[in-house]
């Protein structure tokens, strides 16, 4: 009986689970060039997290659109912090050098957030709104689909 | 039956080490640094590939079976 209550219990859990769309974005403090980013000061913004590394080419072709939507929404409130997962160093400020950007760059060589976010592609991106849900999850940057993207980070900043 | 008990341990600790899944360590994302990298691709050259390909296709109307693409189904 208690088996069969257990199952009950873990199919219902999952079901739950997977209609729950709008989760809270796990909170992390990371290191910066000079200073660190701490999620918990971000309430009250919209918050696009995109994890990168150097290596990555669609990460490439996403970080001129993120200085764009940066430009363009940062007077608005919007926050991009660009969590870098590259082991060494060394190649992050190699990219960061043929990639000037205004936005918060932090570093996490050991992907501990990476981890807390679930990240399963490069590069990934979480949108959260000004409560802390993550609203949406992104994978991949393909630059058709840069418009829809930034139509969700719009209704995002009217709310 | 003490050496049978100790056998059957040492079978059982023997069995823990050679199944343990360690083999089967997954790449996670950000790991793919190296195999990332244009030395690492089992193509070296796509267009060179893509004529092989071609050519094979249509002398001897068979493809698929060496990579991913074409999964024989006979639709292409």
């Amino acid at each position: 009986m208690l088996i069969i209550r257990s199952v009950v219990f873990i199919i219902f859990c999952s079901l739950v689970s997977a209609f729950v769309v709008a989760a809270p974005a796990p909170s992390f403090t990371l290191p910066t060039a000079h200073d660190s980013v701490a999620f918990d000061s971000l309430r009250g913004k919209v918050v696009l997290v995109d994890f990168w590394a150097s290596w990555c080419d669609p990460c490439r072709k996403s970080f001129p659109w993120l200085e764009d939507m940066y430009l363009k929404y940062s007077k608005q409130g919007l926050t991009i912090v660009a969590i870098n997962l590259d082991a060494k160093r060394d190649n992050a400020d190699k990219f960061l050098a043929k990639f000037p950007s205004d936005f918060t760059i932090a570093f996490d060589p050991k992907a501990t957030v990476a981890q807390l976010y679930d990240v399963k592609a490069m590069p990934s991106s979480f949108l959260i709104d000004r409560t802390g849900n993550i609203i949406l999850t992104h994978t991949g940057f393909q630059e058709e689909q840069a418009d829809e993207l930034e139509s969700h980070v719009q209704e995002a900043l009217k709310k | 039956m003490k050496t049978i008990t100790l056998k059957l341990v040492l079978l059982f600790l023997a069995a823990l080490v050679l199944f343990s899944s360690c083999a089967v360590q997954h790449v996670k994302p950000w790991e793919r640094d190296q195999l990332a990298q244009k030395k690492m691709q089992l193509i070296h050259d796509p267009t060179e590939n893509g004529l092989d390909e071609h050519i094979y296709f249509s002398k001897e109307a068979s493809s698929g079976g060496k990579s991913v693409g074409g999964g024989g189904c006979g639709c292409n």
